[in-house]
């Protein structure tokens, strides 16, 4: 890549900094310039955002008919997998998986339920009633 | 309470902590792509079993450390790693590098790194910083990826010190335990090794998935994908991949162009012809592999999506690895005189 083609467009990364390219200059040397991000990669980042949106509002509706518990809907919404969520509680991974039906998460006792919600940095009240708004 | 230490962008996160943190103990001379290039960074594999983000697990650089390990035992410089089971020791350790004027590299995790854009913000856990002072209850943080320096408080610091999941950082922390002058003698012992080391991990690892032959299997791989998986989660598959490709701590051109870079660079220390030679192979590689993103963005964008488009991006990626074996093979012919 030359220098002088560095892509200068806007992604997400912008609001914060900058990134270091390295590229050769017109003699053929290596040097480094900054760039404000390349709309390429901010179209792979949003589709990778759009994908996740998706798959937490599906987590909501099974949520809402009852096929899943809550659980679903925050691995979702934290973008965790069951391996994460049980490193985060100290719990095994089959009993989150067993969590995971409505019938057995509502009968939890309030000492599990804490952990679930300290590991998605969340409120008892939030874990229950599915409301968040933080990101 | 600050130490002496200087906040220096780098495009990767590894290679900017080892270049920082070694300068200040007596490798004037390293750069970013000698760091690179001596640590044998450049890599390729793709993981068929292992999915990330419901997508594929694709690494175009080498396991999350061995640059830093590579390079300091490469130079002589003795490091100190440690890791920890208690949050209250991780932080006494760092509080006592602190005050006895050691800057520290720290391993964290991205997801609650609070001054990251919530975007960028994945449960990725080999992200690397430099803890350079306290002053109150912040820690001053280098972060190379960005242009300047920032600060954490100490329960930001902790939490991405013992984040979960993949790779978790179990509060790591490393620095080099004394300073001590490097020699161009070493340096040109590094670079000669560092390179010996890169061809045998991209021409001879065995198995298909890794290294040269690895670039090869995803080209294949990619020319099924919209049939194996229809074209919304081929797209999902192909953005991924430019991400694993193009995404922070890699920056814009990728790892071939910062490979380009060392080759020149290593010039200096070594006259030979091949050098400069393969560094314009690897600048041509890094070429191929930006046309293949943006092939693939037309894909995910959805202006183009035909089978013809994905053999073409698949095309791309042949040329770049025949290309990488060429260099690699001519680097590996190198009749090293010093």
């Amino acid at each position: 890549m030359k220098k002088k083609d560095i892509p200068q467009d806007d992604g997400a990364l912008n609001k914060i900094t900058r990134e270091i390219c390295y590229a050769v200059d017109e003699s053929g040397n290596y040097t480094t310039a900054l760039s404000t991000g390349w709309e390429v990669k901010a179209r792979a980042l949003d589709i990778a955002w759009e994908d996740i949106k998706e798959r937490i509002e599906q987590a909501r509706l099974k949520v809402l008919n009852k096929e899943a518990s809550p659980l679903l809907f925050f691995l979702e919404w934290r973008l965790m997998d069951i391996g994460i969520l049980s490193q985060y509680t100290g719990l095994w991974k089959w009993q989150i998986k067993r969590h995971l039906r409505p019938s057995v998460f509502d009968k939890l006792p309030e000492k599990i339920l804490k952990r679930y919600a300290e590991a998605f940095n969340i409120t008892l009240e939030e874990l229950k009633t599915m409301q968040v708004n933080e990101g | 309470m600050r130490v002496e230490f200087e906040h220096l962008q780098a495009a990767h996160c590894e290679n900017g902590v080892t270049t920082n943190l070694l300068k200040g103990v007596g490798a004037n001379k390293l750069t970013e792509p000698l760091a690179f290039g001596i640590g044998s960074g450049l890599f390729f594999i793709y993981l068929p079993f292992l999915k990330i983000n419901n997508g594929p697990a694709i690494a175009f650089r080498t396991q999350p450390g061995l640059i830093f390990k590579r390079t300091c035992k490469a130079l002589g410089i003795p490091i100190v790693r440690k890791k920890f089971n208690s949050r209250e020791e991780a932080q006494k350790v760092l509080d006592e590098c602190l005050q006895s004027g050691k800057p520290v590299g720290c391993q964290v995790g991205v997801y609650y790194l609070t001054y990251f854009p919530k975007e960028y913000r994945f449960h990725f856990n080999a992200h690397n910083i430099i803890v350079f002072g306290k002053e109150g209850d912040r820690y001053l943080i280098s972060d190379p990826v960005m242009e300047t320096a920032t600060s954490l408080s100490s329960y930001e610091l902790e939490r991405v010190r013992f984040a979960k999941g993949f790779l978790a950082p179990k509060g790591q922390l490393y620095y080099p335990k004394e300073s001590k002058i490097v020699t161009d003698e070493q340096m040109r012992n590094g670079i000669r090794s560092g390179i010996k080391r890169n061809v045998r991990d991209m021409l001879y690892i065995p198995g298909s998935f890794a290294g040269v032959s690895g670039i090869r299997y995803t080209a294949k791989k990619i020319k099924k994908w919209k049939t194996k998986l229809g074209q919304h989660d081929a797209g999902l598959y192909l953005a991924q991949l430019v991400r694993m490709q193009e995404e922070i701590g890699t920056g814009g051109g990728g790892f071939r162009y910062i490979y380009g870079a060392f080759l020149q660079q290593a010039y200096q220390y070594h006259p030979v012809d091949t050098l400069p030679e393969c560094s314009k192979l690897f600048t041509s590689a890094g070429d191929l592999w930006r046309s293949a993103a943006v092939q693939a963005a037309g894909i995910y964008k959805g202006r183009i999506g035909e089978q013809k488009d994905y053999d073409q991006m698949a095309e791309y990626l042949f040329e770049a690895a025949d290309i990488e074996k060429k260099a690699f093979k001519a680097l590996a012919k190198i009749k090293w005189k010093i």
